[in-house]
């Protein structure tokens, strides 16, 4: 390929260097501006998914606070010049008269054609679960996907006993055992993987975490 | 960015972008905006701009928005670009043009984000890859880049309705053969099973393969017809001499 | 460990790029007539996905907290000066090797595969190795599309096929057919 013909290359480069700087300055700060104008709408939907998500798996609590995992305990406050959003978080609900109905936990782990992102509600008192939501999946629709919309599914967990055992459809016996759907055992087998995991990582933490007057 | 090679000669130019090239004439301006609904359409004639025709079309929602954000961002872009077309030095016109367009997709993700989040969520990655949809990086190489302002709004309103309507086409397909319901609403009452495959991966694929057969098939006997027009008044002329 | 096999496994074939995910389609289309050519591109492209893995952590390591919004704009400057690169140093070290490559790295800069994948490897914060073992999967995954589709296509170049349906209305019921071979893989490495 033949290559340009030499230039006065002072000229060339300075210009060059104007438009493409001049350019991104203005590129830049055009984004600035849409980024401040869209930043508080953007939170605060994000804001009202997860509100609604908790309280329903935490069958409507009064009120909700953010308790995050740091050293394998769970504190209140983030320790300074950490970024809240990278640490993992866990959701203690309370009823009107401040007595506690329970911990919501995400937790993510592969299904059948990719990642099943959960979030449920955990009594660490009776070891019961409140309630289950898919957050994100990418399962086969019409299949994998019932694990979501199949509301005979998501109903089974409420109640249900951890840890969790999954068995065929119409041979649940016990509230320690959960349906499978048949045609997607795999996810159902996922969503149940995802809850016993998270109890085993966060179960502890649950359950040492001081009751009202301390922590 | 001033490689010997520029990416969107070699690529996003290639088959089908003819606009820039051949004879000059006059254009008239309706021709500008009219040639990217059928004629030179950037997904069927083109062929360029498969990825979100292909992976978005599962539902008319989604392929609308997406089609509208490429529309935003088409538009824009070419009005910028074609503004600014005498300013911008040969050597850094492919990195001006991608700097521009990055912008407004960037801008584009933000608003989509605040607006529809339920959509933006299914769009997933789409919507930034805008970037690199081989439409709008060809349109600025092809057209804006070297025309008044006017005429490149045009031709990008025009690109942009084409790509909208195929974008609706394959979502309307997709989502009435495979979920059985168009914009959400049930069609078929629940008894319906749907062919879940045209939601797939593999609908997508075969959706755009039956769209462009269809269009060959139709472009074929339209040929077909008039070579027979041809042949049918050549022989009445022979036959009255 | 488990979790790299699993991101390998998932990004070559049970998400594959092309057949699955849709990206990186007009190479797919475009260069994929030919076995030798097919797999050269697909090698190509491999090179600049791990180069833009290790580059993307780079950046979201250390440059982009401060300002998310510049991601979009400091990807792709970030792809095309690489392509660049990857283009000079090639010509520079092997100039045969550029005789066979070379005319398809530019090709490479417009690839949604490239830029999907930086987005991809942010969005779920995976590490550097994390990525890296994401690129070569992704990158395999996309050769071995390229390839199969090459195969396909020699092999029916002399079959009688419909004057509709010649060209990219082939190609793409083809991959549509293989698409659907490669959901068969679904399921792989995930149940337990």
């Amino acid at each position: 390929m033949p290559s340009a013909p030499p230039a006065p290359d002072e000229v060339k480069a300075s210009r060059l260097l104007v438009t493409l700087g001049g350019g991104g300055v203005v590129a830049g700060m055009l984004l600035v501006v849409a980024f401040g104008l869209t930043l508080p709408t953007i939170e605060a939907n994000k804001a009202r998914e997860l509100a609604a998500a908790v309280n329903e798996v935490l069958k409507a609590p009064a009120r909700y606070e953010t308790l995050y995992v740091v050293g394998g305990a769970l504190v209140r406050k983030v320790p300074d010049g950490a970024d809240p959003k990278k640490i993992e978080r866990v959701y203690l609900g309370y009823r009107s008269d401040d007595q506690r109905v329970g911990f919501a936990m995400v937790s993510a782990e592969a299904g059948f054609q990719d990642f099943v992102r959960i979030i449920f509600g955990y009594d660490p008192k009776t070891r019961q679960l409140l309630g289950m939501k898919v957050l994100e999946s990418k399962e086969t629709p019409g299949l994998g996907d019932k694990i979501e919309k199949d509301q005979a599914f998501v109903s089974q967990f409420a109640g249900a006993q951890a840890p969790l055992i999954g068995v065929k459809q119409g041979k649940r016996s016990s509230p320690r055992e959960v349906a499978m759907i048949t045609g997607a055992t795999i996810s159902s087998k996922a969503v149940i993987r995802i809850i016993n995991n998270a109890l085993k990582r966060l179960g502890p933490l649950v359950d040492a975490y001081p009751q009202e007057g301390k922590g | 960015m001033s490689g010997e090679i520029s990416p969107a000669d070699l690529h996003c130019g290639a088959p089908g972008a003819g606009a820039g090239a051949g004879a000059r004439r006059i254009v008239p301006p309706r021709e500008d905006l009219v040639k990217g609904f059928w004629r030179e359409n950037p997904v069927l004639v083109q062929l360029l701009g498969l990825c979100p025709t292909l992976a978005v079309t599962n539902s008319v929602a989604n392929s609308a928005v997406m089609g509208i954000a490429t529309f935003f961002v088409l538009v824009g872009s070419s009005l910028l670009v074609s503004v600014s077309r005498r300013f911008i030095p040969n050597e850094v016109r492919i990195a001006s043009y991608i700097l521009i367009i990055a912008t407004f997709v960037s801008v584009a993700e933000m608003a989509l984000q605040a607006l529809v989040p339920d959509i933006y969520k299914a769009l997933g990655a789409f919507v930034a890859l805008i970037v690199v949809n081989c439409i709008i990086l060809g349109r600025q190489e092809a057209f804006a880049g070297k025309n008044p302002v006017g005429r490149s709004v045009l031709d990008a309103v025009g690109m942009g309705i084409g790509f909208i309507i195929m974008m609706l086409i394959m979502g309307s397909v997709r989502e009435v053969l495979g979920s059985g319901t168009f914009l959400g609403v049930s069609l078929f009452g629940p008894a319906y099973e749907p062919w879940v495959i045209m939601v797939l991966p593999p609908g997508g694929f075969f959706t755009l393969a039956f769209v462009l057969l269809a269009v060959a098939w139709l472009k074929r006997r339209k040929a077909l017809r008039a070579r027979a027009a041809e042949r049918h008044d050549v022989a009445v002329v022979e036959r009255a001499a | 460990m488990g979790d790299l096999a699993w991101i390998f496994v998932s990004s070559m074939v049970v998400n594959n790029f092309t057949l699955m995910l849709f990206l990186g389609l007009c190479p797919f289309l475009g260069v994929s007539a030919r076995i030798d050519t097919a797999l050269r591109m697909g090698v190509a492209n491999t090179f600049v996905l791990i180069m833009t893995a290790v580059a993307v952590w780079v950046l979201n390591a250390f440059v982009l907290p401060s300002a998310p919004y510049l991601r979009l704009i400091a990807f792709i400057i970030v792809i095309a000066s690489l392509v660049q690169i990857v283009e000079m140093v090639i010509k520079k070290l092997s100039p045969a090797l550029f005789r066979a490559l070379g005319i398809y790295l530019p090709l490479i800069t417009t690839n949604c595969a490239i830029l999907a994948l930086a987005i991809f490897q942010t969005n779920r914060e995976y590490g550097l190795l994390e990525g890296v073992v994401f690129a070569i999967g992704s990158g395999a995954g996309l050769t071995l599309a390229l390839v199969l589709m090459a195969s396909i296509r020699e092999g029916i170049e002399l079959v009688d096929v419909a004057e509709v349906a010649k060209g990219t209305a082939l190609v793409l019921l083809i991959a549509g057919s293989l698409s659907l071979a490669f959901m068969g893989f679904a399921g792989l490495l995930s149940s337990s």
